[in-house]
């Protein structure tokens, strides 16, 4: 009785033994695949014309050439990109905070007829594709003279429906009597929302923040048609000029720049991974 | 005279009346208020709206942008849709695309999350490296992945070489160019699933799962009738927004294919776009927005509709 027990209980540890090994097979495997184009990358873009030129390929360069880099920097105006990216990213993710956290504590905070109606609207927009505005916006700003300006890359995305209805949910968890006591002490709604409610969803804000910080740093399509010269381009329309010089730069010269883009937001998301990620699953189990 | 409205207060709109009629504190309140949505409202009002109405009397209309107005032809632009063989392609592409992209991913995203939805050392580590492909600049990326599909040299030969099988002309041959997208989409939009679904498994409670291996059901039963069916929402969810994406494809396209050759890799948006600001046939590729607005409206209500019937809470 007292052995057979003992067979079943060794058995269990050895099924959970081979479970976990498999597990760990199975995301090892999985994450040797999803992590291989990011390893392909760095080792191509230190490797010298006669290996890339090898297949099988090799793996590791024999010789790091960090002189692919300053070719690639200098065949194209690399430094305008970055400040252009960096400027409009920059531009664009503060404007969007101060405007949906402005419209969110409006909804959260102030009594106002139809006030649910309203933020309706602002829901709906998030229905609308921002595709379909490509023509439209392209022709206002031609009317305003912004095109091929950084203004024109930024201010049609600067309004905030996910960002609004973010900070709302976020602001209407806030104690009530915090901003009462505010008010006793003569603060007005722009000293509240400055002084309070900011302060204490500071956690959402940042994780709103790196969103918009990865989603603008990556945007291709409208920075592609409201630009139209060289100067004004950001990183990622910048590749192309690479792509275009194909003749003279080699596969190691693509790779280099293409890291030179996706760096910033790669080390944004390595430090900020679990935030980014629970931001993400907590959002889409709510909604 | 009795109709004249200045005559009588009394027919004031009611709004304006009930803010003269209201105390200071209460004017102020609105003020604030009215204030504070203003931005947001002007920016929804100049970029969102306002195009919405612009873009549906473009499509009734022909015009390249550069003589002052556009010419009315009311619904040209639709009935030539329909008989332009490239739309169709277009429509077939993205469709094949998505679907292609989506029924791989939501299997293995479902079976990562099922190995990464228990106490696991380095759980974090995996989770954050499969979801890392998911934030990163898609034209970088295209770049990339062009280089791994490259006929000759690409890391993508590797493995087929190993089989003994030839490497196919990725983004040149008409056949590949939607096979070699769906494998980039899969990449990039796997870990992202893979983490929606996790969320999905931790909320379904414990207790369920006790209670049925009480009544002796086995590993697969569990998995039959407690996880998929609750599951169901979420994997809903996923199907909706990975069409509504795969419909705003364009970046990969744009650096990868172009959406050549001879429009095999050609989707929605990059359509839109070359009829916009290349071909300058705006009337056109506003009536294509149009219809594109129309069919993620329709997938949206579709969604709304299911999902109140799916959900059980």
């Amino acid at each position: 009785m007292l052995a057979s027990k003992s067979i079943s209980h060794s058995q269990v540890v050895i099924q959970r033994l081979v479970s976990r090994v498999t597990s760990h097979a199975v995301l090892i495997f999985a994450s040797i695949i999803i992590g291989l184009p990011f390893f392909w990358m760095i080792s191509t873009s230190f490797k010298s014309d006669v290996e890339v030129g090898l297949f099988p390929p090799v793996w590791i360069p024999a010789e790091l050439l960090w002189e692919n880099y300053a070719r690639v920097w200098t065949a194209a105006p690399f430094e305008m990109f970055y400040i252009n990216s960096v400027i409009t990213t920059l531009a664009g993710l503060i404007l969007e905070v101060i405007i949906g956290a402005m419209s969110a504590y409006a909804f959260a905070r102030i009594e106002f007829p139809h006030r649910d109606a309203l933020f309706l609207v602002v829901l709906a927009t998030m229905m609308i594709p921002g595709e379909m505005a490509l023509v439209p916006n392209y022709l206002t700003l031609r009317n305003l003279g912004w095109i091929n300006t950084y203004q024109g890359i930024v201010i049609p995305y600067v309004s905030s429906a996910f960002g609004c209805f973010l900070l709302r949910q976020a602001f209407l968890s806030i104690p009530q009597d915090l901003f009462d006591a505010a008010r006793m002490d003569g603060a007005g709604h722009l000293r509240m929302l400055v002084g309070i409610a900011l302060p204490m969803v500071r956690p959402v804000v940042a994780t709103f923040a790196l969103f918009l910080f990865i989603a603008k740093w990556n945007a291709y399509l409208w920075p592609l048609i409201v630009t139209n010269t060289w100067n004004m381009r950001t990183l990622p329309i910048g590749l192309m000029m690479v792509r275009e010089a194909e003749g003279t730069l080699g596969w190691q010269h693509v790779m280099a720049a293409s890291l030179l883009v996706l760096l910033p937001v790669l080390v944004v998301f390595f430090l900020a991974q679990r935030q980014i990620i629970e931001g993400i699953a907590r959002g889409a189990v709510k909604g | 005279m009795g109709k004249n409205p200045f005559a009588k207060p009394a027919s004031q709109p009611p709004f304006l009346h009930q803010m003269l009629g209201l105390t200071r504190y209460h004017r102020v309140e609105r003020l604030a208020f009215l204030a504070l949505i203003a931005p947001n409202f002007i920016l929804f009002g100049v970029f969102t709206f306002w195009p919405l109405l612009y873009n549906l009397y473009l499509s009734f209309t022909k015009w390249n942008m550069i003589v002052p107005n556009p010419t009315w032809i009311g619904l040209d632009n639709y009935a030539a849709m329909i008989q332009d063989p490239i739309f169709w392609r277009v429509l077939w592409n993205t469709i094949y695309l998505a679907t292609g992209s989506i029924t791989i991913r939501l299997v293995m995203a479902l079976a990562l999350a099922l190995v990464l939805n228990q106490k696991l050392a380095g759980r974090d580590v995996y989770r954050a490296i499969i979801f890392s492909p998911t934030f990163t600049t898609g034209a970088a990326i295209a770049l990339v992945w062009a280089w791994i599909f490259h006929k000759d040299l690409g890391l993508l030969r590797l493995p087929l070489s190993w089989l003994g099988l030839p490497s196919p002309n990725w983004l040149a041959d008409v056949n590949w160019t939607i096979p070699a997208l769906i494998i980039v989409t899969i990449w990039r939009g796997l870990g992202y699933d893979m983490v929606i679904f996790l969320a999905g498994l931790q909320g379904i409670p414990a207790e369920l799962y006790e209670a049925a291996r009480v009544d002796g059901a086995g590993r697969w039963a569990l998995f039959r009738h407690i996880t998929l069916p609750l599951l169901s929402p979420i994997t809903f969810f996923l199907i909706v927004t990975s069409i509504i994406g795969a419909l705003q494809v364009f970046d990969i396209v744009a650096v990868m294919t172009q959406g050549g050759p001879m429009n095999s890799s050609k989707v929605y948006v990059y359509y839109v776009y070359e009829n916009a600001f290349k071909f300058f046939k705006v009337g056109y590729a506003a009536a294509l927005s149009m219809v594109l607005f129309l069919i993620t409206l329709a997938i949206t209500i579709f969604q709304t509709r299911l999902s109140r019937r799916w959900v059980h809470y």
